[in-house]
């Protein structure tokens, strides 16, 4: 029986794709200059990843071992096919943004790792589950990066989210302020590799934070802050 | 009889950080000096503020870092950043652009990496760079010189052109193209003829007004750090060499596509400060001597291409980033041969002969 807890501390955390694995960095660094890209291509990789995942799973058991990576890619290049008809059908505009990062979706590692990693040694429900919520953290992390990117490189957030989400977006648009004529460097690609590496930063740092404090719970003796006895028992 | 036993390096003036980064503040007087006959007091303003930037920045950063504080200020290097900094920017920038720059600088170019002599990048070049993409037209906005504006901003009218918001009413700076921008942008008339129509240039005394002075002065201040042995002459002359050369190569005598002359190029952009503030920073530049050849060297290439064939006027910054990424290689490759050996060794070869 899989451990769902377990796949969402994973996913979302623990093992997160863009912070831990760092997989996928291609599109996760060239699309997200702001929050709609980001939340757009977040979206679809998420969507690839979790069909591909339940779909790899369903065949896990007929594909030989050899010819295992061809089936993978053909069916996320499949997914991704649909994806990209899709978003070009209902969200024209923001595909004609994206542009070529919708079908490199195809060449995300991420999606191929976790096929050949999980889908494809586990059954159907938790592959599904693991796509599902590997993709969420993806997404997770590129979201936030592109609204950091987007408030320090052009001093909006949520500008232009009516591309993907309708008229009812049209509105969501915040300036943070009015005679900021933005910090470019923060918008073009040095700026999201720097961003990147402060989020993986500051994941660390509160990894560190968490097991210092659970140290001191466990009540761990510091090394050399207690002589040793030669009496009473030795813990 | 007792012989002391001296071991290498056998240094007759013992020299610390502090010292060596108090020489090179005071070595960039000259070329200060003539930045403010010409344009006024700008510069200074800016070199003070982004010197209190920078202390502010290094001591925030190594608070967090719990390092000592009070050591590594002492050491002045991050004045020295901030100087530097400040005398590449147009000495009219509003305050939040050089505040920007030196934070960057400070932040993200060195204490990031783990503070001096781990940055692989010379800081003042990369808050240089980060500002130049950033902020492109607050970056290339030089006042006209003395001589030809007429007057520069008295103190108070700098300041209140700096901090905009300590002035009751707007006051504002005339820009003007450098040397550089007008021979880059010049299409259609011979060198003899734009020479004689532009202001800058027919004013000057060698090559053209005002920022020919300033280079010179930066010059003189890195005659001064030759003579005091902080470093060799191998970069800059290479550097200046290579410049030189690239020039002479490609000058047709003045036609309308000319590059200018050699003395142009030596004499107009941060050519000098380039060549006797940057690219002989110990931290990121080659150690070896073969190695500082290249570097320097190469940097001049560089600086030529972009000056000439690349989309900003001038290329300094951009060329000495290039060249700190090759640092690492190029003295890889560059050992020198150590006594006792016959031939120059790898750094990766192994010991086993």
């Amino acid at each position: 029986m899989a451990n769902y807890k377990e796949l969402t501390v994973n996913g979302l955390w623990k093992n997160n794709p863009a912070l831990v694995q760092v997989l996928g960095l291609c599109p996760l660094l060239a699309v997200s200059m702001n929050t709609v890209n980001s939340l757009g291509l977040g979206i679809a990789t998420m969507a690839v990843l979790t069909l591909s995942n339940l779909s790899v799973s369903i065949i896990r058991n007929i594909v030989s071992d050899a010819i295992r990576l061809p089936a993978f890619v053909l069916i996320i290049a499949s997914f991704t096919t649909v994806i990209d008809l899709l978003m070009k059908a209902f969200t024209y505009e923001l595909w004609q943004i994206l542009g070529i990062f919708i079908p490199l979706i195809v060449t995300n590692c991420m999606i191929l790792g976790r096929a050949d990693a999980y889908a494809s040694r586990n059954p159907l429900l938790p592959s599904l589950y693991d796509g599902f919520i590997m993709g969420l953290g993806f997404a997770l992390v590129m979201i936030v990066l592109g609204m950091i990117r987007e408030i320090i490189g052009m001093g909006t957030l949520f500008d232009g989210m009516d591309l993907l989400l309708g008229p009812v977006a049209a509105d969501w648009r915040i300036v943070i302020s009015e005679d900021y004529s933005g910090f470019l460097v923060a918008a073009l690609p040095p700026g999201a590799f720097i961003v990147c590496g402060f989020l993986m930063a500051a994941k660390n740092a509160i990894d560190m934070k968490i097991e210092e404090a659970a140290k001191a719970k466990r009540g761990d003796v510091v090394k050399g802050s207690k002589r040793v006895r030669t009496t009473g028992t030795i813990s | 009889m007792a012989f002391l036993r001296v071991t290498s390096p056998h240094d007759h003036i013992r020299r610390d950080t502090g010292d060596i980064m108090r020489l090179v503040a005071v070595a960039a007087l000259p070329g200060l000096a003539a930045l403010t006959l010409f344009f006024g007091w700008g510069n200074v303003i800016n070199i003070i503020w982004a010197s209190l930037v920078a202390i502010a920045c290094e001591a925030a950063i190594l608070k967090l870092r719990k390092r000592p504080v009070s050591f590594y200020i002492k050491d002045y290097s991050a004045v020295v950043t901030a100087v530097l900094l400040a005398l590449a920017i147009p000495p009219y920038a509003p305050w939040w652009l050089t505040m920007v720059g030196v934070a960057f600088a400070i932040i993200i170019g060195k204490q990031i990496y783990g503070g001096l002599g781990f940055n692989p990048f010379n800081p003042a070049m990369l808050g240089y760079v980060v500002l130049l993409i950033s902020f492109p037209i607050e970056m290339t906005s030089w006042p006209s010189p003395a001589n030809i504006a007429g007057s520069t901003p008295d103190f108070v009218e700098s300041l209140q052109i700096i901090f905009p918001m300590f002035a009751s009413v707007p006051v504002d700076a005339i820009t003007a193209a450098t040397p550089l921008d007008i021979m880059k942008q010049n299409t259609s008339l011979t060198t003899a003829e734009f020479y004689l129509s532009e202001p800058v240039l027919n004013q000057g005394f060698l090559v053209a007004s005002g920022y020919e002075w300033v280079n010179l002065g930066f010059l003189l201040g890195g005659i001064f750090l030759l003579q005091q042995r902080v470093y060799t002459w191998h970069a800059p002359v290479a550097f200046l060499g290579a410049l030189t050369l690239c020039a002479i190569l490609f000058n047709d005598g003045g036609s309308s596509a000319s590059k200018g002359s050699a003395l142009f190029h030596l004499l107009s952009g941060g050519t000098m400060l380039g060549a006797f503030f940057i690219i002989t920073d110990p931290v990121t530049s080659p150690t070896t001597i073969k190695g500082k050849l290249w570097f320097g060297g190469c940097a001049g290439v560089i600086v030529f291409i972009i000056r000439c064939w690349g989309n900003y006027p001038d290329a300094v910054a951009f060329a000495v980033l290039l060249m700190n990424l090759c640092a690492p290689t190029i003295e890889y490759y560059t050992l020198p041969r150590t006594y006792g050996h016959d031939r120059s060794r790898r750094a990766t070869e192994k010991d086993d002969s």
